[in-house]
């Protein structure tokens, strides 16, 4: 990914979380192909009054996802407290990132995914044992959802040994085949026939487990999603295609990059079962998630999910990301996946205050010994340079 | 020993293994219920289904991605591009993904996959049917690039390559497959880094791989007749070279000519000249020379490729100028 800096002014175009609350049950009944005029585009929807993708991939149990009101409650308390450890653990941990990136500890591109965490979080307790994971390069939140060690990922961005890809993949390469997480990719949309191609193999090995492919709103716009879309569709691959939408493709807002700005829709093009999804509540992403898995376990095939989601920060360390306000970003904040999760777990009287701020003083500690344990790793000796290139161990390779 | 077609011995490699190893299956355009582009995989679709030989829409990108995603996944996919040239098409999938899983994962997902399918000039095709990307992909690391002369050859080489944990790039040519070679009945595979000497002598040392390996050995045959040795190298496979053997056969003959088809800058010629130089200077008794393709995209009119392509009389000129004979 180049890192450039891009100038720009256009507002995001993902409604996520800009929504007021809306009544239960008054989901729109406008048509998810219709054109949206120049202008609508410069003032989205907001997510929950616009549904149609979800009526048509999952009929009569859409109308009760439309709102993240109808969900709440219906999670018992188990799952909630694990979203919040799980969320919040991916928000230290990614601060922590930032902090020492600007101090030079972590090197390279490093692409923080603070604000998103409901993305991964409402995915992984709808999934089974056995899925698999593919995303992008903003790749330290998904195989800590998954519960590979924060000393492997943080000993990874400092380049160690002792890191998940011993210190050769880097931050945007995190992999780990313990917890089915399959990386970790550097070009856009280049996971997405990947996730596909990950799909056709445990639908060829007729496993019952599916692929959950994700990407970032710039990987719509690539050829590689369509022809595996079109593919995915095709053959009717366990695999469930979502796109974490963010508004900004580095600093390109969505409304700058096509005509189609209503993501999920791109996947109709295919006949693909497709919905947007209010990725502020990970109620709303479990839900989701679990709707399309059931079709991709029955053989019905691939679905794809708009999350409405945002990133507080730049799109990598080096971007200021002048091009939104203040404002939008504060708007954002406002709306805040974890703060809702922690008010939900609150106002239910699932835990109290001290207790949540017990969990949270646990998960800095967690993170801090990532630190240590990163920083005290040696760095991958020379000898590591010539591992791992080739299965075949005696692979001559060229040396002077 | 019986003889069959290149093409036939392709599809016996390819079935063979799809019999021994559940996890293989064929994917590409037309493979299926066309029988192959070129015929190379008739019949498959009728022994194996098609849920192992399955044809593709026209998207050599997605298929190719979801070769390299089935493969770092488990399965052992042969991908057949149609031809190579519309392999750059999919070449994100190739360099980006296969090339560097196993690395970028620090070892935890290999990507045993095959690609394969015709590569260079067929016959009056224009440019961009007829182009050769054998160093493209020779220069990647993480990939192996094969490149068979021979029914026998073909078949040994890509049971090798099939079996293989390593991704390979496997290029072929529409001009070789109806080209008839003894082939055992038995089972046999080739190794993938060793080159063969195809035919010993001592005045040069001609390299070749592919289809030009036919310019190289009717090159020797006519030099035969002038009393003139030539010992010709058939590479067999481009990543990795058996610089070994070439060095040995320099050190001998102290004279080499490359043949090649693909364009001259940073050739596979290059390649072998440079290594040459640096572990057989002092043997070496005159300039190493190559035949290329000419340095332009190949055009249509057969004059044109006529004064493009390696040929023998080039190839014999080119022996005696290393020979310093007129």
């Amino acid at each position: 990914m180049a890192d450039t800096k891009v100038k720009a002014a256009s507002k995001a175009s993902n409604s996520a979380g800009k929504a007021k609350p809306t009544p239960k049950n008054s989901t729109s009944k406008s048509n998810g192909k219709a054109a949206v005029s120049a202008a609508e585009r410069q003032q989205p929807e907001p997510v929950e009054a616009v549904q149609p993708g979800a009526e048509k991939a999952a009929g009569a149990k859409a109308s009760k996802t439309a709102q993240q009101p109808a969900s709440k409650g219906s999670f018992p308390k188990e799952t909630y407290m694990t979203w919040f450890e799980s969320m919040l653990l991916m928000r230290r941990f990614e601060e922590k990132a930032g902090q020492l990136y600007g101090q030079q500890k972590i090197k390279g591109f490093c692409h923080l995914y603070i604000g998103q965490e409901a993305c991964v979080a409402g995915a992984v307790s709808a999934l089974r044992q056995g899925d698999k994971y593919i995303t992008a390069y903003r790749d330290h939140a998904h195989p800590l959802g998954l519960g590979t060690s924060p000393n492997a990922i943080m000993a990874e961005l400092f380049a160690k040994q002792t890191g998940c890809s011993k210190g050769k993949g880097g931050s945007m390469h995190i992999f780990d085949k313990s917890v089915n997480f399959i990386g970790g990719h550097g070009i856009v949309g280049g996971q997405v026939p990947l996730g596909a191609g990950i799909a056709f193999a445990e639908k060829y090995n007729k496993t019952g487990n599916l692929c959950i492919c994700y990407m970032g709103d710039g990987a719509v716009r690539q050829g590689a999603l369509h022809e595996a879309f079109n593919m995915a569709m095709l053959w009717k691959l366990p695999v469930i295609f979502v796109v974490e939408n963010n508004g900004y493709a580095m600093g390109t807002s969505v409304q700058r990059t096509s005509n189609v700005t209503e993501l999920y829709t791109i996947g109709e093009a295919y006949d693909m079962p497709s919905e947007p999804v209010d990725a502020m509540h990970v109620e709303e992403v479990h839900n989701a998630v679990a709707r399309a898995a059931e079709r991709a376990r029955a053989g019905e095939g691939p679905s794809f999910l708009e999350f409405k989601t945002y990133r507080y920060k730049g799109h990598s360390m080096s971007d200021p990301a002048k091009y939104r306000t203040k404002e939008e970003v504060e708007e954002y904040r406002m709306r805040d996946s974890i703060e809702n999760v922690r008010h939900t777990i609150l106002t239910q009287g699932m835990a109290t205050e001290d207790e949540l701020n017990a969990i949270d003083e646990k998960l800095k500690a967690v993170v801090a010994e990532s630190v240590e344990f990163a920083e005290q790793s040696p760095y991958p000796p020379a000898e590591e340079l010539y591992r791992d290139v080739y299965v075949q161990e005696d692979y001559p390779f060229i040396r002077e | 020993m019986r003889t069959i077609q290149f093409r036939e011995a392709l599809r016996e490699a390819m079935s063979e293994e799809m019999r021994r190893d559940p996890s293989v299956f064929l994917m590409g355009e037309e493979v299926a219920e066309y029988n192959g582009a070129y015929k190379v995989s008739q019949g498959m679709l009728d022994e194996f289904g098609a849920e192992r030989v399955i044809d593709t829409p026209i998207a050599e990108l997605g298929f190719a991605g979801i070769g390299v995603g089935a493969a770092t996944n488990g399965l052992r996919p042969i991908i057949e591009f149609m031809t190579f040239n519309f392999s750059l098409v999919a070449i994100d999938q190739v360099i980006n993904a296969a090339a560097k899983m196993y690395s970028m994962s620090g070892g935890q997902y290999s990507c045993p996959i095959v690609f394969r399918g015709p590569t260079g000039n067929a016959g009056m095709l224009s440019s961009q049917h007829s182009q050769n990307f054998e160093n493209w992909y020779a220069n990647t690391p993480g990939l192996k690039v094969v490149v068979p002369s021979t029914p026998y050859d073909a078949k040994g080489l890509l049971k090798s390559a099939i079996r293989d944990p390593d991704p390979v790039i496997f290029m072929e040519s529409e001009l070789m497959y109806g080209d008839k070679g003894e082939v055992p009945e038995e089972e046999y595979t080739l190794p993938l880094d060793k080159a063969n000497v195809v035919r010993e002598g001592k005045s040069v040392t001609i390299v070749s791989f592919g289809k030009m390996m036919k310019v190289a050995l009717a090159a020797a045959d006519e030099l035969a007749k002038e009393g003139i040795e030539a010992e010709v190298i058939d590479l067999r496979s481009v990543r990795p070279i058996d610089y070994a053997t070439l060095v040995e056969s320099v050190k001998k003959t102290n004279r080499m000519v490359v043949v090649e088809e693909a364009w001259p800058l940073a050739s596979i010629s290059s390649e072998l000249a440079y290594n040459v130089q640096r572990y057989a200077f002092d043997y070496l008794d005159a300039p190493v020379h190559r035949i290329t393709n000419a340095d332009v995209p190949l055009p249509y009119a057969p004059t044109l490729i006529e004064a493009a392509l390696p040929n023998v009389a080039r190839t014999v000129k080119a022996v005696k100028e290393v020979l310093y004979r007129k």
